[in-house]
Protein backbone atom coordinates (compact mmCIF):
# COMPACT_ATOMS: atom_id res chain seq x y z
CA UNK A 1 0.00 0.00 0.00
CA UNK A 2 1.26 3.48 -0.88
CA UNK A 3 0.99 5.94 1.96
CA UNK A 4 0.66 9.70 1.59
CA UNK A 5 3.49 9.99 4.07
CA UNK A 6 5.70 7.25 5.36
CA UNK A 7 8.48 7.97 7.83
CA UNK A 8 10.84 5.10 8.60
CA UNK A 9 13.25 5.01 11.57
CA UNK A 10 13.80 8.75 11.40
CA UNK A 11 16.57 10.02 13.67
CA UNK A 12 17.94 13.50 14.07
CA UNK A 13 20.81 14.15 16.42
CA UNK A 14 22.29 17.49 17.36
CA UNK A 15 25.60 16.43 18.86
CA UNK A 16 24.71 13.83 21.45
CA UNK A 17 21.06 14.87 21.73
CA UNK A 18 18.57 12.82 19.74
CA UNK A 19 15.73 15.22 18.94
CA UNK A 20 13.84 12.62 16.95
CA UNK A 21 14.60 9.03 17.74
CA UNK A 22 13.59 6.16 15.43
CA UNK A 23 10.23 7.64 14.51
CA UNK A 24 7.93 5.60 12.28
CA UNK A 25 4.76 7.08 10.80
CA UNK A 26 2.36 5.79 8.16
CA UNK A 27 -0.33 8.21 7.06
CA UNK A 28 -2.88 7.18 4.49
CA UNK A 29 -4.07 9.37 1.66
CA UNK A 30 -6.80 11.79 2.79
CA UNK A 31 -6.21 11.05 6.45
CA UNK A 32 -6.25 13.73 9.18
CA UNK A 33 -3.34 13.09 11.48
CA UNK A 34 -2.45 14.94 14.67
CA UNK A 35 0.98 15.02 16.26
CA UNK A 36 0.96 16.00 19.91
CA UNK A 37 3.53 16.23 22.65
CA UNK A 38 4.89 18.64 25.22
CA UNK A 39 7.31 21.44 24.33
CA UNK A 40 10.63 20.08 23.09
CA UNK A 41 9.14 16.74 22.09
CA UNK A 42 10.61 17.08 18.57
CA UNK A 43 7.37 17.79 16.67
CA UNK A 44 8.64 20.75 14.63
CA UNK A 45 12.00 19.02 14.09
CA UNK A 46 10.04 16.10 12.63
CA UNK A 47 8.18 18.52 10.31
CA UNK A 48 11.45 20.14 9.30
CA UNK A 49 12.83 16.75 8.28
CA UNK A 50 9.70 15.91 6.31
CA UNK A 51 9.91 19.26 4.45
CA UNK A 52 13.67 18.91 3.92
CA UNK A 53 14.72 21.92 5.98
CA UNK A 54 16.72 19.53 8.12
CA UNK A 55 18.51 16.45 6.87
CA UNK A 56 17.87 13.43 9.08
CA UNK A 57 20.82 11.69 10.72
CA UNK A 58 19.31 8.39 9.59
CA UNK A 59 16.02 7.01 8.34
CA UNK A 60 13.87 7.84 5.32
CA UNK A 61 10.89 10.00 4.37
CA UNK A 62 8.56 8.91 1.58
CA UNK A 63 5.79 11.02 0.09
CA UNK A 64 3.26 9.08 -2.00
CA UNK A 65 5.79 6.26 -2.40
CA UNK A 66 8.69 8.44 -3.47
CA UNK A 67 11.77 8.66 -1.29
CA UNK A 68 12.30 12.37 -0.66
CA UNK A 69 14.81 12.08 2.19
CA UNK A 70 17.55 13.90 0.31
CA UNK A 71 15.34 15.90 -2.07
CA UNK A 72 16.04 19.67 -1.73
CA UNK A 73 13.32 21.45 0.28
CA UNK A 74 12.39 23.73 -2.62
CA UNK A 75 11.62 20.69 -4.78
CA UNK A 76 9.02 19.30 -2.38
CA UNK A 77 6.21 21.82 -2.97
CA UNK A 78 6.38 20.84 -6.66
CA UNK A 79 5.45 17.27 -5.73
CA UNK A 80 2.50 18.41 -3.62
CA UNK A 81 3.95 19.02 -0.16
CA UNK A 82 3.08 22.32 1.51
CA UNK A 83 3.48 23.57 5.05
CA UNK A 84 2.64 26.38 7.43
CA UNK A 85 5.02 27.67 10.08
CA UNK A 86 4.69 27.81 13.86
CA UNK A 87 6.07 31.37 13.81
CA UNK A 88 4.42 33.34 11.04
CA UNK A 89 6.89 34.53 8.40
CA UNK A 90 4.89 36.26 5.71
CA UNK A 91 5.98 39.09 3.41
CA UNK A 92 4.94 41.89 5.74
CA UNK A 93 5.73 44.78 3.38
CA UNK A 94 3.61 43.30 0.60
CA UNK A 95 -0.14 43.16 0.19
CA UNK A 96 -2.16 40.08 1.08
CA UNK A 97 -2.80 39.45 -2.62
CA UNK A 98 0.89 39.68 -3.47
CA UNK A 99 1.68 37.15 -0.72
CA UNK A 100 -0.68 34.66 -2.33
CA UNK A 101 0.68 35.48 -5.81
CA UNK A 102 4.16 34.55 -4.58
CA UNK A 103 2.79 31.22 -3.36
CA UNK A 104 1.09 30.61 -6.72
CA UNK A 105 4.27 31.56 -8.60
CA UNK A 106 6.30 29.22 -6.42
CA UNK A 107 4.78 26.15 -8.08
CA UNK A 108 4.55 27.75 -11.53
CA UNK A 109 7.21 27.89 -14.24
CA UNK A 110 6.39 31.59 -14.53
CA UNK A 111 8.60 32.25 -11.51
CA UNK A 112 11.64 32.27 -13.82
CA UNK A 113 10.08 34.72 -16.26
CA UNK A 114 11.94 38.02 -16.21
CA UNK A 115 9.89 39.37 -19.12
CA UNK A 116 6.42 38.89 -17.68
CA UNK A 117 5.45 42.01 -15.80
CA UNK A 118 3.45 41.34 -12.66
CA UNK A 119 0.53 43.70 -12.28
CA UNK A 120 -2.71 43.70 -10.30
CA UNK A 121 -4.58 42.92 -13.52
CA UNK A 122 -2.62 39.70 -13.91
CA UNK A 123 -4.59 36.42 -13.83
CA UNK A 124 -2.44 35.35 -10.90
CA UNK A 125 -3.96 38.19 -8.88
CA UNK A 126 -7.44 36.96 -9.86
CA UNK A 127 -6.54 33.52 -8.53
CA UNK A 128 -5.10 35.14 -5.40
CA UNK A 129 -8.41 36.94 -4.80
CA UNK A 130 -10.22 33.60 -4.98
CA UNK A 131 -7.84 32.16 -2.37
CA UNK A 132 -8.29 35.20 -0.14
CA UNK A 133 -12.06 34.81 -0.50
CA UNK A 134 -11.76 31.24 0.75
CA UNK A 135 -10.08 32.50 3.93
CA UNK A 136 -12.58 35.37 4.25
CA UNK A 137 -10.06 38.08 3.45
CA UNK A 138 -11.19 39.21 0.01
CA UNK A 139 -11.78 42.74 1.29
CA UNK A 140 -8.20 42.89 2.60
CA UNK A 141 -6.44 42.00 -0.67
CA UNK A 142 -4.73 45.37 -0.99
CA UNK A 143 -3.79 45.70 2.67
CA UNK A 144 -0.19 45.15 3.68
CA UNK A 145 0.16 41.95 5.67
CA UNK A 146 2.27 43.66 8.34
CA UNK A 147 -0.74 45.84 9.18
CA UNK A 148 -3.09 42.88 9.68
CA UNK A 149 -4.05 41.22 12.92
CA UNK A 150 -2.39 38.00 14.05
CA UNK A 151 -5.55 36.03 13.29
CA UNK A 152 -5.72 37.41 9.75
CA UNK A 153 -2.06 36.58 9.21
CA UNK A 154 -2.76 32.99 10.32
CA UNK A 155 -5.51 32.79 7.73
CA UNK A 156 -3.15 34.06 5.02
CA UNK A 157 -0.58 31.51 6.16
CA UNK A 158 -3.09 28.71 5.51
CA UNK A 159 -4.22 30.44 2.30
CA UNK A 160 -0.65 30.41 1.00
CA UNK A 161 -0.30 26.69 1.63
CA UNK A 162 -3.71 25.90 0.11
CA UNK A 163 -3.07 28.01 -2.99
CA UNK A 164 -0.41 25.49 -4.01
CA UNK A 165 -3.08 22.76 -4.14
CA UNK A 166 -1.08 20.39 -1.94
CA UNK A 167 -1.57 16.64 -1.77
CA UNK A 168 0.06 16.63 1.66
CA UNK A 169 -0.36 19.60 3.98
CA UNK A 170 1.67 20.04 7.16
CA UNK A 171 0.15 22.49 9.63
CA UNK A 172 2.46 23.57 12.44
CA UNK A 173 0.31 24.85 15.32
CA UNK A 174 -2.21 26.72 13.14
CA UNK A 175 -4.29 27.68 16.18
CA UNK A 176 -1.48 29.02 18.34
CA UNK A 177 -2.04 32.51 19.73
CA UNK A 178 -5.60 32.85 18.42
CA UNK A 179 -8.73 33.92 20.27
CA UNK A 180 -11.52 31.41 20.90
CA UNK A 181 -13.60 32.64 17.95
CA UNK A 182 -10.59 32.70 15.65
CA UNK A 183 -9.75 29.13 16.66
CA UNK A 184 -13.22 27.95 15.77
CA UNK A 185 -13.03 29.77 12.45
CA UNK A 186 -9.65 28.20 11.58
CA UNK A 187 -10.92 24.80 12.72
CA UNK A 188 -13.86 25.10 10.30
CA UNK A 189 -11.48 26.25 7.57
CA UNK A 190 -9.25 23.20 8.07
CA UNK A 191 -12.31 20.93 8.23
CA UNK A 192 -13.42 22.31 4.85
CA UNK A 193 -10.20 21.24 3.11
CA UNK A 194 -11.13 18.47 0.66
CA UNK A 195 -10.06 14.86 1.27
CA UNK A 196 -7.77 14.99 -1.74
CA UNK A 197 -5.40 16.75 0.63
CA UNK A 198 -3.87 14.70 3.42
CA UNK A 199 -3.33 16.77 6.57
CA UNK A 200 -0.75 16.32 9.29
CA UNK A 201 -1.11 18.84 12.10
CA UNK A 202 0.86 19.74 15.21
CA UNK A 203 -1.38 21.33 17.82
CA UNK A 204 -1.49 22.02 21.54
CA UNK A 205 -5.19 22.93 21.75
CA UNK A 206 -6.56 19.46 22.57
CA UNK A 207 -10.25 20.40 22.50
CA UNK A 208 -10.10 21.55 18.90
CA UNK A 209 -7.36 19.25 17.66
CA UNK A 210 -8.70 15.98 19.02
CA UNK A 211 -12.04 16.63 17.37
CA UNK A 212 -10.28 17.06 14.04
CA UNK A 213 -7.92 14.09 14.14
CA UNK A 214 -8.56 10.56 12.97
CA UNK A 215 -5.11 9.42 13.95
CA UNK A 216 -3.00 10.78 16.77
CA UNK A 217 0.70 10.31 17.44
CA UNK A 218 2.19 11.29 20.78
CA UNK A 219 5.83 12.31 20.82
CA UNK A 220 7.92 12.66 23.97
CA UNK A 221 11.65 13.42 24.08
CA UNK A 222 11.87 12.65 20.36
CA UNK A 223 10.31 9.21 20.65
CA UNK A 224 6.91 8.08 19.38
CA UNK A 225 5.16 6.91 22.55
CA UNK A 226 1.60 6.11 21.48
CA UNK A 227 -0.22 6.05 18.17
CA UNK A 228 -3.82 5.37 17.35
CA UNK A 229 -7.30 6.84 17.30
CA UNK A 230 -8.51 9.46 19.77
CA UNK A 231 -9.72 7.06 22.48
CA UNK A 232 -6.62 4.88 22.31
CA UNK A 233 -4.25 7.82 22.75
CA UNK A 234 -6.28 9.81 25.28
CA UNK A 235 -6.85 6.80 27.54
CA UNK A 236 -3.31 5.50 27.31
CA UNK A 237 -1.50 5.62 30.67
CA UNK A 238 1.61 7.14 29.06
CA UNK A 239 -0.46 10.07 27.74
CA UNK A 240 -1.86 10.70 31.20
CA UNK A 241 1.60 10.47 32.67
CA UNK A 242 3.08 12.96 30.19
CA UNK A 243 0.23 15.45 30.30
CA UNK A 244 -1.07 15.05 33.85
CA UNK A 245 2.06 13.79 35.61
CA UNK A 246 0.42 10.62 36.95
CA UNK B 1 0.59 59.71 -8.97
CA UNK B 2 2.19 57.15 -11.25
CA UNK B 3 1.38 59.09 -14.44
CA UNK B 4 2.63 62.25 -12.79
CA UNK B 5 5.91 60.53 -11.97
CA UNK B 6 6.31 59.11 -15.46
CA UNK B 7 5.68 62.54 -16.99
CA UNK B 8 8.28 64.08 -14.68
CA UNK B 9 10.85 61.43 -15.61
CA UNK B 10 10.17 61.94 -19.34
CA UNK B 11 10.61 65.71 -18.93
CA UNK B 12 13.87 65.17 -17.01
CA UNK B 13 15.21 62.85 -19.74
CA UNK B 14 14.20 65.38 -22.41
CA UNK B 15 15.92 68.27 -20.60
CA UNK B 16 18.98 66.09 -20.01
CA UNK B 17 19.13 65.08 -23.67
CA UNK B 18 19.28 68.76 -24.63
CA UNK B 19 22.22 69.42 -22.26
CA UNK B 20 24.92 69.52 -24.97
CA UNK B 21 22.91 72.27 -26.71
CA UNK B 22 23.01 74.66 -23.75
CA UNK B 23 25.78 73.37 -21.43
CA UNK B 24 29.51 73.74 -21.99
CA UNK B 25 31.81 70.75 -22.47
CA UNK B 26 32.70 70.48 -18.78
CA UNK B 27 29.07 69.89 -17.82
CA UNK B 28 28.51 67.50 -20.72
CA UNK B 29 31.49 65.40 -19.60
CA UNK B 30 30.33 65.61 -16.00
CA UNK B 31 26.88 64.40 -17.06
CA UNK B 32 28.45 61.50 -18.98
CA UNK B 33 30.36 60.46 -15.86
CA UNK B 34 27.18 60.74 -13.80
CA UNK B 35 25.33 58.49 -16.26
CA UNK B 36 28.08 55.87 -16.04
CA UNK B 37 27.83 56.05 -12.24
CA UNK B 38 24.03 55.67 -12.55
CA UNK B 39 24.40 52.38 -14.47
CA UNK B 40 27.00 51.14 -12.02
CA UNK B 41 24.97 52.06 -8.93
CA UNK B 42 21.79 50.60 -10.46
CA UNK B 43 23.59 47.33 -11.14
CA UNK B 44 24.72 47.20 -7.51
CA UNK B 45 21.19 48.09 -6.42
CA UNK B 46 19.98 44.83 -7.97
CA UNK B 47 22.06 43.05 -5.36
CA UNK B 48 21.82 45.39 -2.39
CA UNK B 49 18.31 46.76 -2.75
CA UNK B 50 16.37 43.95 -4.38
CA UNK B 51 18.21 40.79 -3.32
CA UNK B 52 19.33 42.08 0.08
CA UNK B 53 22.94 41.10 -0.61
CA UNK B 54 25.37 43.86 0.31
CA UNK B 55 28.50 43.65 -1.80
CA UNK B 56 31.75 45.49 -1.21
CA UNK B 57 33.41 44.17 -4.33
CA UNK B 58 31.22 45.26 -7.19
CA UNK B 59 33.91 47.50 -8.69
CA UNK B 60 35.80 44.41 -9.86
CA UNK B 61 33.21 43.92 -12.64
CA UNK B 62 33.60 47.51 -13.79
CA UNK B 63 37.37 47.09 -13.82
CA UNK B 64 37.34 43.64 -15.40
CA UNK B 65 35.22 44.75 -18.36
CA UNK B 66 37.35 47.85 -18.81
CA UNK B 67 40.65 45.94 -18.65
CA UNK B 68 39.44 43.11 -20.89
CA UNK B 69 38.21 45.52 -23.53
CA UNK B 70 41.40 47.61 -23.37
CA UNK B 71 43.71 44.58 -23.37
CA UNK B 72 42.01 42.95 -26.37
CA UNK B 73 42.15 46.23 -28.27
CA UNK B 74 45.83 46.84 -27.53
CA UNK B 75 47.27 43.33 -27.65
CA UNK B 76 45.04 41.55 -30.13
CA UNK B 77 44.27 44.57 -32.28
CA UNK B 78 40.57 43.79 -32.20
CA UNK B 79 37.87 46.32 -33.10
CA UNK B 80 35.47 47.73 -30.50
CA UNK B 81 32.65 45.79 -32.18
CA UNK B 82 34.42 42.61 -31.05
CA UNK B 83 36.03 43.72 -27.78
CA UNK B 84 32.81 45.18 -26.32
CA UNK B 85 30.65 42.02 -26.50
CA UNK B 86 33.65 39.84 -25.65
CA UNK B 87 34.41 41.92 -22.54
CA UNK B 88 30.74 41.82 -21.51
CA UNK B 89 30.58 38.07 -22.01
CA UNK B 90 33.85 37.31 -20.21
CA UNK B 91 32.98 39.59 -17.28
CA UNK B 92 29.57 37.97 -16.97
CA UNK B 93 31.20 34.52 -17.03
CA UNK B 94 33.57 35.65 -14.27
CA UNK B 95 30.48 36.98 -12.46
CA UNK B 96 28.99 33.47 -12.66
CA UNK B 97 32.07 31.98 -10.98
CA UNK B 98 32.35 34.76 -8.39
CA UNK B 99 28.64 34.43 -7.63
CA UNK B 100 29.03 30.71 -7.09
CA UNK B 101 31.82 31.40 -4.59
CA UNK B 102 30.36 34.45 -2.85
CA UNK B 103 26.90 32.94 -2.41
CA UNK B 104 28.23 30.25 -0.14
CA UNK B 105 27.37 32.82 2.52
CA UNK B 106 24.89 35.63 3.09
CA UNK B 107 25.03 38.79 5.20
CA UNK B 108 28.46 39.65 6.55
CA UNK B 109 30.01 36.50 5.06
CA UNK B 110 28.81 37.46 1.58
CA UNK B 111 30.14 40.99 2.06
CA UNK B 112 33.57 39.69 3.05
CA UNK B 113 33.69 37.17 0.20
CA UNK B 114 32.84 39.83 -2.40
CA UNK B 115 35.49 42.07 -0.87
CA UNK B 116 38.06 39.27 -0.96
CA UNK B 117 37.29 38.39 -4.59
CA UNK B 118 37.54 41.99 -5.71
CA UNK B 119 40.78 42.43 -3.80
CA UNK B 120 42.22 39.44 -5.67
CA UNK B 121 41.30 41.04 -8.99
CA UNK B 122 42.62 44.43 -7.81
CA UNK B 123 45.87 42.77 -6.68
CA UNK B 124 46.19 41.02 -10.04
CA UNK B 125 45.74 44.31 -11.87
CA UNK B 126 48.50 45.85 -9.77
CA UNK B 127 50.95 42.96 -9.87
CA UNK B 128 50.43 41.29 -13.25
CA UNK B 129 52.44 43.98 -14.97
CA UNK B 130 52.98 42.02 -18.19
CA UNK B 131 49.23 42.07 -18.85
CA UNK B 132 47.88 45.14 -17.03
CA UNK B 133 50.93 47.39 -17.10
CA UNK B 134 50.65 47.52 -13.32
CA UNK B 135 50.49 50.88 -11.62
CA UNK B 136 50.92 52.69 -14.95
CA UNK B 137 47.61 51.37 -16.19
CA UNK B 138 46.62 50.92 -19.82
CA UNK B 139 46.55 54.11 -21.86
CA UNK B 140 46.35 55.25 -25.45
CA UNK B 141 42.87 53.81 -25.84
CA UNK B 142 40.22 55.01 -28.25
CA UNK B 143 36.48 55.41 -28.21
CA UNK B 144 34.32 53.40 -30.64
CA UNK B 145 32.48 54.93 -33.58
CA UNK B 146 29.15 53.09 -33.79
CA UNK B 147 27.44 53.59 -37.15
CA UNK B 148 30.12 56.13 -38.05
CA UNK B 149 29.23 58.42 -35.13
CA UNK B 150 32.45 59.79 -33.67
CA UNK B 151 32.25 59.34 -29.90
CA UNK B 152 35.41 61.38 -29.42
CA UNK B 153 33.04 64.37 -29.57
CA UNK B 154 31.84 64.89 -26.01
CA UNK B 155 28.20 65.59 -26.98
CA UNK B 156 28.08 62.42 -29.09
CA UNK B 157 29.54 60.41 -26.24
CA UNK B 158 26.98 61.91 -23.86
CA UNK B 159 24.04 60.96 -26.09
CA UNK B 160 25.48 57.48 -26.59
CA UNK B 161 25.87 57.06 -22.81
CA UNK B 162 22.37 58.42 -22.21
CA UNK B 163 20.95 55.88 -24.64
CA UNK B 164 22.83 52.99 -23.02
CA UNK B 165 21.77 54.23 -19.56
CA UNK B 166 18.10 54.33 -20.57
CA UNK B 167 18.34 50.82 -22.05
CA UNK B 168 20.02 49.49 -18.89
CA UNK B 169 17.53 51.18 -16.56
CA UNK B 170 14.68 49.88 -18.74
CA UNK B 171 16.04 46.34 -18.53
CA UNK B 172 16.57 46.56 -14.76
CA UNK B 173 13.03 47.93 -14.38
CA UNK B 174 11.71 45.04 -16.48
CA UNK B 175 13.54 42.52 -14.30
CA UNK B 176 12.45 43.90 -10.92
CA UNK B 177 8.82 44.34 -11.97
CA UNK B 178 8.59 40.86 -13.48
CA UNK B 179 7.61 37.56 -11.89
CA UNK B 180 11.32 36.82 -11.46
CA UNK B 181 11.77 40.23 -9.82
CA UNK B 182 9.05 39.34 -7.31
CA UNK B 183 11.06 36.19 -6.55
CA UNK B 184 14.22 38.24 -6.03
CA UNK B 185 12.46 40.53 -3.51
CA UNK B 186 10.89 37.50 -1.84
CA UNK B 187 14.30 35.93 -1.21
CA UNK B 188 15.40 39.22 0.36
CA UNK B 189 12.43 39.38 2.73
CA UNK B 190 11.71 35.76 3.65
CA UNK B 191 14.21 33.25 2.26
CA UNK B 192 12.90 30.42 4.47
CA UNK B 193 9.33 30.99 3.35
CA UNK B 194 10.44 31.23 -0.29
CA UNK B 195 12.11 27.81 -0.04
CA UNK B 196 8.95 26.37 1.50
CA UNK B 197 6.97 27.84 -1.42
CA UNK B 198 9.14 26.04 -3.98
CA UNK B 199 11.71 28.68 -4.93
CA UNK B 200 15.40 27.86 -5.26
CA UNK B 201 16.68 30.78 -3.20
CA UNK B 202 20.35 30.18 -4.03
CA UNK B 203 19.69 30.07 -7.78
CA UNK B 204 17.60 33.25 -7.67
CA UNK B 205 20.39 35.06 -5.82
CA UNK B 206 22.99 33.68 -8.25
CA UNK B 207 21.05 34.88 -11.30
CA UNK B 208 20.71 38.29 -9.67
CA UNK B 209 24.45 38.38 -8.99
CA UNK B 210 25.18 37.48 -12.62
CA UNK B 211 22.77 40.15 -13.89
CA UNK B 212 24.41 42.72 -11.59
CA UNK B 213 27.85 41.73 -12.91
CA UNK B 214 26.61 42.17 -16.49
CA UNK B 215 25.29 45.69 -15.88
CA UNK B 216 28.46 46.49 -13.90
CA UNK B 217 30.42 45.41 -16.98
CA UNK B 218 28.37 47.76 -19.17
CA UNK B 219 29.35 50.61 -16.84
CA UNK B 220 32.97 49.43 -17.08
CA UNK B 221 32.96 49.62 -20.87
CA UNK B 222 31.55 53.14 -20.82
CA UNK B 223 34.08 54.07 -18.12
CA UNK B 224 37.07 53.00 -20.23
CA UNK B 225 35.61 54.66 -23.34
CA UNK B 226 35.18 57.90 -21.43
CA UNK B 227 38.59 58.03 -19.76
CA UNK B 228 40.52 56.25 -22.53
CA UNK B 229 42.67 54.97 -19.69
CA UNK B 230 42.31 52.26 -17.09
CA UNK B 231 44.12 51.96 -13.78
CA UNK B 232 43.89 49.33 -10.98
CA UNK B 233 42.41 51.96 -8.64
CA UNK B 234 39.01 51.59 -10.37
CA UNK B 235 38.73 48.18 -8.72
CA UNK B 236 39.78 49.37 -5.28
CA UNK B 237 37.50 49.03 -2.28
CA UNK B 238 36.90 52.82 -2.35
CA UNK B 239 35.22 52.50 -5.75
CA UNK B 240 32.92 49.72 -4.49
CA UNK B 241 32.18 51.68 -1.30
CA UNK B 242 31.43 54.83 -3.27
CA UNK B 243 28.93 52.94 -5.39
CA UNK B 244 27.35 51.50 -2.25
CA UNK B 245 27.10 55.06 -0.96
CA UNK B 246 25.23 56.07 -4.15
CA UNK B 247 22.72 53.25 -3.59
CA UNK B 248 22.17 53.95 0.11
CA UNK B 249 22.04 57.74 -0.30
CA UNK B 250 19.51 57.53 -3.13
CA UNK B 251 17.44 54.74 -1.63
CA UNK B 252 18.12 51.05 -2.08
CA UNK B 253 15.40 48.87 -3.54
CA UNK B 254 14.02 51.69 -5.69
CA UNK B 255 14.68 52.29 -9.38
CA UNK B 256 15.30 56.01 -9.03
CA UNK B 257 17.27 55.85 -5.78
CA UNK B 258 20.66 54.90 -7.30
CA UNK B 259 20.03 57.42 -10.10
CA UNK B 260 19.76 60.33 -7.66
CA UNK B 261 22.46 58.89 -5.40
CA UNK B 262 24.96 58.54 -8.25
CA UNK B 263 24.24 62.03 -9.59
CA UNK B 264 24.69 63.50 -6.11
CA UNK B 265 27.99 61.73 -5.48
CA UNK B 266 29.43 62.54 -8.93
CA UNK B 267 28.47 66.21 -8.58
CA UNK B 268 29.96 66.40 -5.10
CA UNK B 269 33.10 64.62 -6.23
CA UNK B 270 33.74 66.60 -9.36
CA UNK B 271 31.96 69.92 -9.03
CA UNK B 272 32.28 70.70 -5.32
CA UNK B 273 35.94 69.60 -5.30
CA UNK B 274 36.72 72.55 -7.57
CA UNK B 275 35.58 74.95 -4.85
CA UNK B 276 36.11 73.04 -1.60
CA UNK B 277 39.46 71.57 -0.78
CA UNK B 278 38.10 69.09 1.79
CA UNK B 279 35.38 67.75 -0.49
CA UNK B 280 35.69 64.26 0.99
CA UNK B 281 34.56 65.72 4.29
CA UNK B 282 31.60 67.36 2.57
CA UNK B 283 30.67 63.98 1.06
CA UNK B 284 30.85 62.49 4.55
CA UNK B 285 28.60 65.19 6.00
CA UNK B 286 26.06 64.79 3.21
CA UNK B 287 26.01 61.04 3.77
CA UNK B 288 25.57 61.55 7.53
CA UNK B 289 22.71 63.98 6.88
CA UNK B 290 20.98 61.46 4.61
CA UNK B 291 21.41 58.56 7.00
CA UNK B 292 20.10 60.57 9.97
CA UNK B 293 17.28 62.56 8.37
CA UNK B 294 16.42 60.45 5.32
CA UNK B 295 17.25 56.91 6.49
CA UNK B 296 15.50 55.29 3.54
CA UNK B 297 17.44 57.45 1.09
CA UNK B 298 16.53 60.55 -0.89
CA UNK B 299 13.93 58.90 -3.13
CA UNK B 300 12.13 56.61 -0.65
CA UNK B 301 11.96 59.25 2.10
CA UNK B 302 10.60 61.91 -0.26
CA UNK B 303 8.09 59.52 -1.81
CA UNK B 304 6.84 58.65 1.68
CA UNK B 305 6.58 62.36 2.44
CA UNK B 306 4.60 63.04 -0.77
CA UNK B 307 2.30 60.08 -0.08
CA UNK B 308 1.62 61.27 3.46
CA UNK B 309 0.85 64.77 2.07
CA UNK B 310 -1.56 63.18 -0.36
CA UNK B 311 -3.27 61.46 2.57
CA UNK B 312 -1.96 57.99 1.82
CA UNK B 313 -0.09 55.81 4.23
CA UNK B 314 3.61 55.75 3.36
Amino acid sequence: MTFALEVKNLCKKFGGVAVTNNINLQIESGERCLIIGPNGAGKTTLFNQITGELLPSSGTVEVYGKDVTYLPPQARPHMGLSRTFQIINLFNHETAAHNVVLALLGVSRQRFNAFRKLSVTDELYEQALEILKSVDLSSSATRKVGEMSYGEQRRIEIGLAMSQKPKLLLLDEPLAGLSHDERLWIKDLIASIPRSTTIVMIEHDMDVALAFAEKISLLHYGTLIVEGDRDTVVNHPKTKEIYLGH
Amino acid sequence: MKNWRQLLILCAVFVLALLPLYGDEYFVNLASQALIAVIFASSLNLLVGYAGLTSLGHACFLGLAAYLSAWMGINLGLEHAVTAPAALLLTTLIGMVFGWIALRATGLGFLMLTLALSQIVWGLAYRWVAVTNGDNGLSGLTRPSPFGIDLEVSSHFFWFTLLITLVCLGLIRQIVQSAFGASIKGTRDQPRRMTALGYNVWAIRWFTYVAASFFGAVAGLLYVYFHKFIHPSVMAITMSAESLLCVIAGGSGTLLGPVFGAILVVILKNYASAYIERWNMLLGFVFLFIVIFLPKGIVSSNLNFLKSKAGKKP
